[in-house]
């Protein structure tokens, strides 16, 4: 680690005015960034850290809508999302150990996109908004490959609002060794169709399968997709599995969503 | 109603109090006045040429005390190797020199090729990361069948080629094309073993402390065995004579063989401690430990087994690439010729047998012995070629071995070894009962109902363990002693410290040993502590691995207790006013043989330290006695194993469902430790088989450098295990018949793993798949079943 300035300011005001510092950058959780700092692959000069800001944080129900703070953790998704989107309470305590998931936030983790993470898939499946300091971003117009997405500099993610599905589940294939998404799947049904999101396979990042959610909509069943198949070209292939065996996954996994959300 | 004392009693383990709250000391938990500390460079290419090194901007830097480079090393010895293997013709291997900082030319990613030391870890980081360098990359050598063909690029300039050895044993030429060419069946399979990272709870560390004023030099050090350290670093690295030279490894987190070697961080804190007068300390970051802990295993081996009209095993050959890695690690060249060739002929007694290694050095982490070391590799390819022929032909695989078994003991292989005692038809049975054998068609319908595949694996294994008659390695190359020390100090009041060459790192030492000495005293475990670790406080030793312990140094203590009961018996006799030959010992009294007089433990002791009353003519005061114990053979731990799993075949995912041992260790001291043991080893052995895998690419870079690529298995992987040490035949040459149990878990399971996984594919109708190398994982199964 080299050493940095640390603010922990109590609003969001303040945090987006500190973010305005020379190589200011936000800390979330610290699940992904602490460990490249101890890497010493990342120098900030100040870190902002969200944890004091309660207007960040928390999970509330109206309708339809779920609206989690960017600065909730995983584990209170967990505890307190269960009874009205279930699916996405399983990804939450799925991810990472307890130690990770009281501290890792999913403001952090949508900020971070990381093409194996679970979130991604979950907000792009629900068609969930990303709200930040300054504006909405609709998960279509928000991720934008590994690594990257839409926030400018030194935006933050205040929230994330997801539409209640009438039906979803996330179906994740681990990688034996980080135990992320090898692949992950996550299927939500609403009125208006079937959204597919897929984490960990391709180079671009999180990915709609457009043409399972065609025959999902017409019909919301495994047995939909018999036939549906996606080519290994353009899926990541490293020492846990080739493109290909990603490509299958896909397949394998949304079937078992679509089981597991019927 | 079992023994809640002495041999035979489950104690919990004693240490496991400081481990499990943290009270341990462990190496980096030493902090020395005045210690500055150690970060090293290192080469983030496997092959290159050092251009230029200039240190001088990071010399300026804030805490930086000094900076040494290859040069400061120039004229000093490098690490040496401490087996010499000699080939087929005759010749000694090739033993290059192994610096402690790079001389010219970085070999693998990892290789150290400068070290600063600061005031503080923080400054000798950021002075590392000043020094500017240049490496012209050279071509890197990975692959070892590459390795080997002419024109290759040379890990070493002054070496013809990267060949170490071409090694070759066992029967002579004319008996195995006699068994070969007479087979009425012959089966082939090419296999590999996995190169696997030892990764130890604790990194390494070592601290440096020279003292000016008496000119000794004491090196903490996360070591399984200080005494060889001390030995090599002294003798060989440094220059420094032993009793100059202390060697400390207080608490240890785990070894698994990795922490027997000597590095080069070691050198160089001792060394540079004597350079700058102050204490140097390095403690490995868990990245630095994937590039620099020497790793396992890395066998290429292809293997045939002739049989005759009616399934008998007449005839074994083998092929072997072993990798060295760019340099060799102290024990390395023994892993896949001593401690992997003299076990092919397993639990069988197949009358010819060949063994052929090459042993290569490539641009990678030096490579040695880790958990089982050379007989996991024999016992995968034998049990994996034996399951292949059962299948070929069509006959039960433990119908096959059962008819194969050795069954006469003792039993001399033609891989040079005699195995004293076993009854392998004894643990296969016990193996069958405990796997419910009959009830396997039952489950695999029931997986097959939830649309899964099942598999059941079995294997036997053999080993050999109780390192090692001295005279006996000494021919085999070894250079050094294999035996070991043990010093009993009773104290004036009837406490006792036991000093040991063992070194505990997880084995339970502190709690086995005492049993013993209270057994044969009859006094209570409470009153005996073990002491190990310090090469100040203990006679000699060396140290643990090969499941040595128990055989080797607990018989030294086993010999030294007998010397001290000798002892107190003609002090006692002398208190009682009869001949020692009269006195018996039992429950910790000393009794007239046929009379009720008596003097207690504790009298005795007194007197010997308190010789107001005492024989002085005859016999000295004080009751302090040594032993050196040298095995007059090996110890052969035997078993058969059973692993049972789903396999989901739209996926590949393997899931153990049930994993039974049945273990043949001789004696056992406190069953509990024995059992935990066996249930580590069935995890690192699980482990290899489904998960771990150290892989680099073709240019040399390490792509599993972290757990977030290095797969270790975790609680959720493994079953609870079944297993069994009832089958016991004692070893017949050590005083406590005990074999050693350490490693057996990690020897016996990985074959069983593999063979259950193509039991199920076979069931799924997959019969193309006939090897699925380790681990094997989903991607594996799943691109295996493609066909
Ligand atoms: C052992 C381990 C296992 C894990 N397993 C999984 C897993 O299975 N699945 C999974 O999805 N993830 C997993 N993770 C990642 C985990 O979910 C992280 O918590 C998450 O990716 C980052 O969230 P954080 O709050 O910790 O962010 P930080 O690490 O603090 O920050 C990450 C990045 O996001 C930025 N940032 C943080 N908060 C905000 C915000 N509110 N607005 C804008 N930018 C922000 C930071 O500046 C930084 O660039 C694992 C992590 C670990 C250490």
């Amino acid at each position: 680690m080299y050493s940095f300035e640390i603010e922990s300011p109590t609003s969001v005001a303040d945090a987006v005015a500190a973010l305005g510092k020379e190589e200011a950058q936000a800390l979330g959780g610290g699940q992904t960034l602490i460990p490249s700092l101890k890497a010493r692959l990342a120098a900030p000069s100040v870190l902002v850290s969200l944890k004091n800001i309660d207007e960040i944080k928390g999970v509330s129900v109206d309708g339809g809508t779920i609206t989690i703070g960017g600065g909730t953790t995983h584990a209170t998704v967990a505890a307190e999302v269960g009874g009205a989107y279930p699916a996405l309470a399983d990804l939450a305590v799925n991810i990472g150990d307890p130690a990770v998931r009281n501290r890792g936030t999913i403001g952090g983790s949508l900020a971070n996109n990381d093409p194996s993470a679970c979130y991604p898939a979950a907000a792009l499946a629900s068609g969930a908004t990303i709200v930040t300091n300054t504006r909405e971003i609709a998960a279509d117009d928000y991720f934008e490959g590994m690594f990257t997405t839409a926030l400018e500099e030194g935006e933050i993610v205040t929230a994330v609002r997801f539409p209640v599905p009438e039906a979803a589940a996330y179906i994740k294939f681990e990688q034996p060794a980080s135990r992320f998404a090898l692949v992950g799947v996550f299927v939500a049904k609403y009125a208006d169709g079937v959204r597919v999101a897929v984490t960990g396979a391709s180079e671009d990042g999180v990915f709609r399968w457009s043409e399972a959610e065609t025959a999902l909509t017409s019909k919301f069943s495994a047995d939909a997709l018999d036939g549906l198949s996606l080519s290994g070209d353009g899926m990541i292939s490293d020492l846990h599995g080739s493109g290909d065996y990603r490509a299958h996954l896909i397949a394998v996994l949304t079937k078992r969503a679509v089981k597991a959300a019927a | 109603m079992p023994k809640d004392h002495g041999i035979g009693a489950s104690q919990k383990r004693r240490e496991d109090v400081r481990f499990l709250t943290g009270a341990g000391q462990y190496t980096d938990d030493i902090n020395t006045y005045g210690q500055t500390y150690c970060v090293f460079l290192r080469s983030d290419v496997a092959h290159g040429t050092i251009n230029s090194l200039d240190t001088s901007d990071a010399e300026a830097m804030p805490g930086v005390v000094r900076i040494f480079t290859g040069k400061d090393f120039e004229g000093i010895g490098g690490l040496p190797c401490g087996w010499q293997v000699t080939d087929k013709h005759g010749e000694p291997m090739k033993e290059p020199a192994h610096p402690v900082l790079a001389q010219g030319k970085v070999r693998h990613v990892g290789d150290p090729i400068a070290a600063v030391v600061a005031e503080s870890l923080e400054e000798a980081r950021n002075a590392a990361e000043a020094i500017v360098y240049d490496i012209a990359e050279l071509p890197a050598v990975v692959d070892m069948k590459a390795a080997l063909e002419a024109g290759a690029a040379k890990v070493h300039d002054d070496l013809s080629d990267n060949l170490c050895y071409d090694w070759q044993f066992g029967s002579d030429q004319a008996a195995i094309d006699e068994a070969f060419s007479s087979a009425a069946h012959v089966t082939t399979l090419e296999l590999v073993n996995n190169r696997l990272v030892a990764n130890p709870m604790e990194p390494r560390v070592a601290l440096g402390e020279y003292n000016r004023a008496n000119d000794e030099s004491t090196l903490y050090t996360t070591s399984q065995n200080p005494h060889v350290i001390r030995l090599l670093m002294g003798a060989f690295v440094l220059g420094i004579p032993e009793h100059k030279l202390r060697v400390v490894a207080p608490d240890v987190g785990g070894g698994f063989g990795t922490k027997i070697f000597h590095y080069a961080e070691e050198a160089f804190v001792t060394f540079a401690s004597r350079q700058i007068n102050r204490p140097v300390k390095w403690t490995s970051t868990r990245s630095e430990a994937f590039m620099s802990d020497a790793h396992g295993r890395d066998h290429v081996t292809k293997i045939e087994l002739a049989l005759d009209a009616d399934n008998n095993f007449i005839g074994l050959r083998t092929d072997t690439l072993a990798n060295m890695g760019a340099y060799l690690s102290t024990f390395s060249s023994s892993v896949p010729t001593w401690l992997h060739g003299t076990l092919m002929a397993g639990n069988y007694k197949t009358p010819a047998i060949q063994v052929n290694v090459k042993a290569v050095f490539t641009n990678t982490v030096p490579v040695d012995a880790y958990r089982g070391a050379g007989r996991p590799e024999a016992t995968f390819q034998l049990e994996r070629l034996v399951d292949k022929a059962a299948r070929e032909l069509g006959v039960d695989p433990i119908a096959l071995r059962r008819q194969n078994f050795i069954d006469s003991f003792p039993y001399a292989t033609p891989v040079a070894v005699e195995y004293d005692t076993g009854d392998y038809t004894a643990t296969m049975d016990k193996l069958e009962e405990m796997i419910d054998r009959e009830g396997f068609a039952a489950r695999r319908k029931e997986s097959e109902a939830k649309g899964k595949l099942r598999g059941l694996g079995i294997n036997c294994y053999i080993e050999a363990c109780g390192i090692a008659p001295s005279n006996l390695v000494g021919q085999l190359g070894a250079r050094a002693g294999l035996y070991d020390a043990a010093t009993v100090r009773v104290n004036a009041t009837g406490s006792i410290s036991v000093m040991v060459g063992a070194h505990s790192h997880g084995q339970g030492h502190e709690t086995a040993f005492p049993q013993v000495v209270a057994e044969m005293l009859g006094i209570d475990e409470s009153m005996i502590d073990i002491v190990h670790g310090d090469s100040s406080k203990i006679p000699f030793g060396m140290g643990t691995y090969g499941s040595r312990s128990l055989a080797v140094c607990g018989s030294a203590m086993v010999r030294a207790t007998e010397k001290i009961i000798n002892k107190a018996k003609k002090i006692a006799g002398h208190l009682l006013e009869a001949s020692d030959a009269d006195i018996e010992l039992k429950d910790g009294q000393f009794t007239v043989a046929g009379t009720d007089k008596s003097v207690a433990w504790g009298d005795v002791t007194l007197a010997a330290y308190v010789p107001h009353n005492y024989p002085l003519e005859d016999i000295e005061p004080g009751l302090e006695e040594t032993a050196f114990y040298d095995p007059a053979n090996f110890t052969y731990p035997s078993g058969a194993y059973a692993c049972e799993l789903e396999l989901d075949p739209e996926t590949g995912r393997v899931t153990i469902e049930r994993f039974a041992a049945a273990d043949d260790f001789g004696n056992v001291v406190n069953p509990m430790i024995v059992e935990g043991q066996v249930h580590g080893g069935l995890a690192q052995g699980i482990g290899q088989a489904l998960l771990e895998n150290c892989v680099y690419d073709e240019n040399g870079q390490l792509l599993s450098a972290s757990y977030m690529d290095y797969a270790m298995p975790r609680a959720e992987d493994v079953p609870f295990y079944m297993v069994d040490h009832s089958c016991a035949t004692p070893c017949t040459h050590n005083p406590l018949g005990v074999k050693g149990c350490g490693e057996a878990g990690a020897i016996g399971s990985p074959p069983a793993v593999v063979n259950a996984v193509i039991d199920a594919l076979h069931s799924g109708g997959y019969t193309h798949v006939e090897h699925i190398d380790m681990p094997v994982s989903p991607h594996r199964v799943w691109k295996a079943m493609q066909g």
